[in-house]
């Protein structure tokens, strides 16, 4: 049974924001807890969602229009699991190269490094279509017991399923940011050179807060990959990056549950304005006939385009970031305390 | 306590003229500029050494060379009769080095506490799967951590700071914070460069009072300052750097009458 119209695109925002919010959860593990500059997330996410994508795929004699070689073709759903946990350990392996290269670097160089390389990365996704159908996209991922529970229920099945994950990791990393391991990135946020004078590695300890982000991102690719059935390159542009970080800045640096509720709010905010149409064609159905002409009036003047709507989006985005700047620079759930000085040198 | 050396070799068994760090012909040269050209000298353990030089006199490089910041490019550097130069500044504090910042470096978005337990050494739970799969032992761990962290705090007489931002201190407790941290470690050795300087007269005497406290349970301290009643009234050594070179090493009055360092550098102290 499908679920009606407005509880399934209900459903489908939750998944997602839950997805985004694990994005934003690794994102946070990098810049609000160990202070490093990463604008290549989304390289992550795609490796997550790519290593899911090939270990899961059918063979390619299967698939029409299929230019990749490999297609594991685990079973479902026993396969499942060990399909995200693949992802995980992709996004964690890509995050422990990238960082082992680039970690060393000061906080702007490795924001330029990571966005460059992030950059390569989705060339090569692109260009190496024996291992990713190239633009095509490796479009049969299998949504694991989708026959069982029909298309209704795998629906909200996965929503809950990604919400647990969401937990889960939320949890996982509470534990963690409470630990010294949390003071351990905290202090090398703070002073790198005093961290180091006091007998930490701190290279090691930015490598690991990188892997450990990236592990997360890859897992969150994998669950959008099993969740769309379809990983396409074009999912994966440095655009995905830069809406992470404003959910981890909306929400509060520094702060889980910041990340979570940023990347929700984001992620609803995206999507429900698509329907700012819809829901100006209730409102005018609805109001009384004297009233009729008063919705009209306001809105004459703006210009008529199909266009229109989509870009307004952007700027109601846009003066969204510059309220929370201007109001509560901490974001929605951070410390100011621990915010100010962040990306500062005494 | 964290405030005594955990050993007490430095001020027991050693014999009383034993060098603990070596400096020996020190080069660090930054492009043609010469910053430290064959500085030599030793530090007593258990001893206050105090080391002094006109501004550019390669103080703070020195420094630097010795925990790992640089390397030098001739000379050696031996902490306890092993060599420590070109080690890096994490493995040189590993060994026992414990070093604070001209400007203080606290984490300035973390509180007093944390500022201090974050430099406690060996820590299981500083690691990803020790703090998640071996809760019992971090746990004892931070037991102890919390009381040494007590103590410092108490010694230092920070503890009604505990748990403020480092962020909101002021410089003189500032100063004190980093000295604490530099404690939680239990160094072999401590460098501290320019202690008092910016510290107001009060909170001077309180740090050096410290200081004496600690060298007196057996830590071994050596120190940039450029307050010559200070560094003539709480050293038991004094070296003079000059252009780079040791001028004269020796006790703050010998040091005092030596010709060229009165012109070098104290000028028309007396």
């Amino acid at each position: 049974m499908a679920l009606p119209g407005i509880a399934s695109f209900l459903v489908t925002i939750g998944t997602l924001a839950c997805i985004w919010g694990l994005l934003a959860l690794g994102l946070n593990v990098h810049y609000g807890y160990t202070g490093l500059l990463n604008f290549g997330h989304v390289a992550f996410f795609a490796a997550g969602a790519y290593a899911s994508a090939v270990l899961t795929m059918p063979p390619p004699e299967q698939v029409s229009q299929a230019n990749y070689v490999i297609g594991l073709d685990l079973p479902m759903p026993l396969g499942f699991p060990v399909s995200l946990a693949v992802a995980a350990l992709a996004g964690g392996l890509l995050a422990l190269l990238i960082g082992s290269t680039s970690v060393r670097l000061g906080s702007h160089y490795l924001a330029i490094a990571t966005f460059a390389l992030a950059g390569i990365f989705e060339d090569v996704l692109v260009n190496e279509t024996w291992l990713t159908n190239g633009t095509f996209g490796m479009n049969s991922v299998p949504k694991p017991m989708r026959e069982t529970l029909g298309a209704g229920g795998w629906q909200v099945a996965y929503l809950a399923f990604s919400a647990l994950c969401l937990l889960g990791v939320y949890l996982l990393l509470d534990r963690l940011i409470d630990a010294p391991f949390g003071r351990l990135l905290r202090g090398v946020r703070e002073s790198e050179d005093a961290a180091r004078m006091l007998g930490k590695d701190t290279n090691l300890v930015k490598l690991k807060s990188f892997a450990i982000g990236g592990a997360i991102a890859g897992f969150a690719g994998g669950l959008y990959a099993h969740f769309l059935g379809s990983v396409v390159t074009e999912q994966f542009v440095a655009g995905v990056t830069f809406v992470v970080w404003a959910a981890i800045l909306l929400g509060g640096v520094a702060s889980s549950s910041g990340a979570i509720v940023g990347a929700f709010l984001l992620i609803a905010f995206q999507q429900s304005t698509r329907f700012i149409l819809t829901i100006y064609g209730w409102i005018q159905s609805v109001l009384p006939e004297p009233l009729s002409g008063v919705l009209p009036a306001i809105f004459a003047p703006l210009p008529d385009h199909p266009s229109f709507v989509p870009s307004v989006r952007f700027i109601v985005i846009g003066c969204l970031f510059v309220l929370v700047i201007r109001y509560r620079p901490e974001g929605l759930f951070g410390d100011p305390n621990e915010v100010t000085v962040m990306g500062e040198e005494e | 306590m964290s405030v005594d050396r955990a050993e007490t070799e430095t001020n027991g068994d050693r014999p009383e003229d034993s060098t603990l760090l070596a400096v020996d012909g020190v080069v660090k040269q930054f492009g043609g500029l010469v910053a430290v050209d064959g500085a030599t000298f030793g530090v007593e353990a258990g001893s206050i050494t105090g080391l002094i030089g006109p501004n550019g006199a390669g103080k703070s490089t020195l420094f630097d060379c010795i925990t790992g910041v640089y390397t030098p490019d001739a000379g050696t550097v031996t902490l306890d009769g092993e060599a420590i130069q070109g080690l890096s500044p994490n493995q040189v504090a590993a060994r026992g080095v414990g070093r604070t910042f001209q400007t203080p470096k606290t984490f300035r978005g973390m509180t007093v506490r944390e500022n201090l337990a974050f430099a406690a050494r060996e820590q299981t739970g500083e690691r990803a799967l020790g703090a998640l799969f071996r809760p019992g032992r971090v746990e004892t761990e931070e037991t102890a951590i919390q009381e040494t962290v007590d103590e410092t705090l108490e010694f230092l007489e920070l503890d009604h700071l505990a748990e403020e931002y480092a962020g909101g201190l002021s410089g003189g407790q500032r100063k004190l914070l980093e000295l604490g941290r530099v404690l939680m470690m239990d160094p072999e050795i401590i460098l501290l460069d320019e202690p008092v300087a910016g510290v107001n007269p009060a909170l001077t005497d309180e740090l050096l009072e410290r200081l004496h406290e600690l060298n007196d349970r057996g830590r071994t301290i050596l120190f940039i300052e450029h307050d010559m009643d200070i560094v003539m009234g709480h050293c038991d050594s004094v070296v003079v750097l000059h252009n780079g070179q040791t001028l004269a090493v020796g006790p703050p009055e010998i040091v005092q009458e030596d010709d060229r360092v009165v012109e070098a550098y104290l000028g028309g102290y007396d």
